[in-house]
């Protein structure tokens, strides 16, 4: 197999990895895009295979099938509301990858200092995917507690670190018969560095670490494609790159906060928000009943509540009957509502609601006021009037649902402990507010009985 | 002159990618994310070279251990997302094997 033919078969798949994501631009195209550029994966590893390099295929075999088979196993059997943990765990196997293929390349012929570079930065930026990942699995899974976790001097420490991962690549550089003691240094310090990275992130920022990590993994397959020369991991590593790094970006904005804001926000001292006061108005399932039979559109708004509760089956049940009872019923979505970008999205897609009922935040904000119900479902920040009017709330300037400009809002919600973020939301004392306590699951189900009755 | 060629490479895909993705709805941000998690899984292709080109037992191990990791990646990567995207149903579309 001549270089040029292994070139241009590369040539092709990268073709089909962009025209993928294009397709991904559309639910219809979707599934087509995602096919496509599986293809292109396919053709690249097929035509490597074939490429007179590689002489010995037993390892190769033996892992490529083991790790298909793990690969399709947690594929099938991971449930949609695992989807967060699942992504994690994907993209820290991602970096590993790429870890140790950087590693692998020390062995190859003498390097240049330029390929060196190379190897240290696939080394680095993969190992804190893998290990920042894992962390991130662990906070998504609550293996670990999922707020931030800080001690004093975290940032000294990771200054340290940062430094120390220097001082060893500048040294590897510079004499490289240093570099087989020192290169378990630099793999052990940016493992490290990974775990410092994500855990003063606490569980409501997640969408944002998600995407960061997305973002890494790619970057780092594009450095391992410095590394070992490789167009095809260039090409491929920084398309996933510059797509992490939008979505990264989406989802700042839609927090209001800037990256480093985020990442390290888990250091400073958080504002004490003005204390709301005032009167919850809890209301049962047979006077929300009453309400929701006389509404003529509803609003429902789902948050991670609504996944830990896997309500997104009977929100779909409710939703069909209010339809049938000739309500206009919709879904607004926050960005950033949920574990990871898009994750309502998908919890009620799998729960058999039309794409075409989910709408975005800036889509039914202008429409809410002549909304007669807005059902909130395990929401909070997202719906939180004080970011509109309380300047001195911690989320004060994010986007929010404006769900209490709605005629009635009903709030689900297990009691009344504050929200992640450990806001006090002035949306439950509100005039118009109806809280309907327990957990969403069975208050949707008693309110589906009355309909049902 | 390689090192340049590559960072040009680079530079452009970049661009490349941030066209592409800046205009996906947010209704497929799930599906986008594990998708293109799945494309950074392409790091197999180096890893498949590492662990066949018979450059010495480290670089065999290595190589192999980081097939499997890749491996994982893309199949289970592509596969989840298939399994996203075919939930995305639009309204009236009955049974919906038509996407």
């Amino acid at each position: 197999m001549s270089i040029e033919v292994l070139g241009s078969v590369y040539i092709i798949s990268a073709i089909l990895f962009v025209f993928g994501l294009k397709l991904m631009s559309s639910p219809a195209t979707a599934v087509r895009g995602n096919m496509l550029s599986s293809v292109g994966m396919l053709m690249a590893v097929l035509i490597t295979l074939t490429s007179k390099e590689i002489l010995d295929y037993r390892y190769l075999a033996g892992a490529a099938v083991l790790g298909a088979v793990v690969g399709v196993i947690a594929a099938q059997r991971v449930a949609m509301t695992g989807m967060p943990e699942m992504v994690a765990l994907f993209n820290g196997s991602g970096g590993i990858a790429s870890l140790l293929v950087g590693w692998a390349a020390l062995y190859g012929q003498e390097s240049s200092s330029f390929t060196l570079v190379t190897i240290l930065l696939s080394i680095l930026i993969g190992g804190v995917t893998f290990s920042g990942s894992l962390v991130a699995w662990a906070k998504l899974s609550e293996t670990i507690g999922s707020g931030a976790m800080t001690f004093s001097g975290q940032r000294v420490v990771n200054i340290l670190l940062l430094l120390a991962l220097l001082a060893c690549s500048i040294a590897m550089v510079v004499d490289p018969g240093l570099t087989f003691p020192l290169v378990f240094v630099v793999i052990g310090l940016s493992i490290l560095l990974g775990v410092m990275a994500v855990i003063p992130i606490g569980g409501a920022d997640m969408p944002v670490v998600i995407s960061l990590l997305n973002s890494y993994s790619g970057l780092a397959a594009c450095a391992a494609g410095f590394a070992i020369n490789n167009t095809i991991l260039i090409v491929a590593g920084s398309l996933v790159g510059a797509a992490g790094l939008i979505l990264t970006n989406i989802m700042c904005k839609a927090m209001n906060r800037s990256l480093s804001n985020v990442l390290f926000s888990g250091f400073a001292a958080t504002t004490k928000a003005t204390k709301v006061e005032g009167e919850v108005k809890p209301i049962t399932a047979d006077d929300a009943y009453l309400i929701l039979e006389a509404a003529s559109s509803i609003v429902m708004v789902p948050g991670y509540g609504m996944a830990v509760a896997q309500a997104q089956h009977v929100v779909r049940e409710l939703g069909e009957l209010l339809e049938a009872n000739g309500a206009d019923v919709s879904y607004a979505i926050h960005p950033v509502a949920g574990r990871m970008p898009g994750h309502m999205n998908v919890l009620l897609a799998e729960a058999n609601v039309p794409y075409d009922q989910l709408i975005e935040m800036d889509e039914i904000n202008p429409r809410m006021e002549s909304v007669d119900v807005a059902i909130v479902i395990g929401a909070n920040d997202v719906v939180n009037p004080a970011a509109r009017e309380d300047e001195n709330s911690p989320i004060y300037g994010m986007p929010i649902i404006n769900v209490d400009y709605a005629r009635t809002v009903f709030v689900l919600k297990r009691s009344m402990a504050s929200g992640f973020s450990g806001v006090d939301n002035p949306l439950f004392f509100g005039e118009n507010t109806r809280m309907l306590f327990g957990d969403a699951k069975q208050s949707l189900s008693s309110v589906i009985a009355e309909f049902k009755s | 002159m390689e090192a340049v060629l590559l960072a040009f490479i680079l530079t452009l895909s970049v661009f490349l990618g941030f066209e592409l993705i800046a205009k996906v709805p947010a209704t497929l941000h799930t599906p986008l994310m594990s998708g293109a998690n799945a494309i950074s899984g392409i790091t197999v292709v180096g890893a498949i070279i590492a662990a066949g080109a018979d450059l010495g037992p480290w670089s065999t191990w290595l190589g192999a251990l980081a097939v499997f990791f890749a491996t994982v990646n893309v199949v289970g990567g592509y596969m989840v997302t298939d399994r996203m995207l075919s939930m995305f149903k639009k309204k009236d579309s009955t049974s919906g094997g038509d996407s």
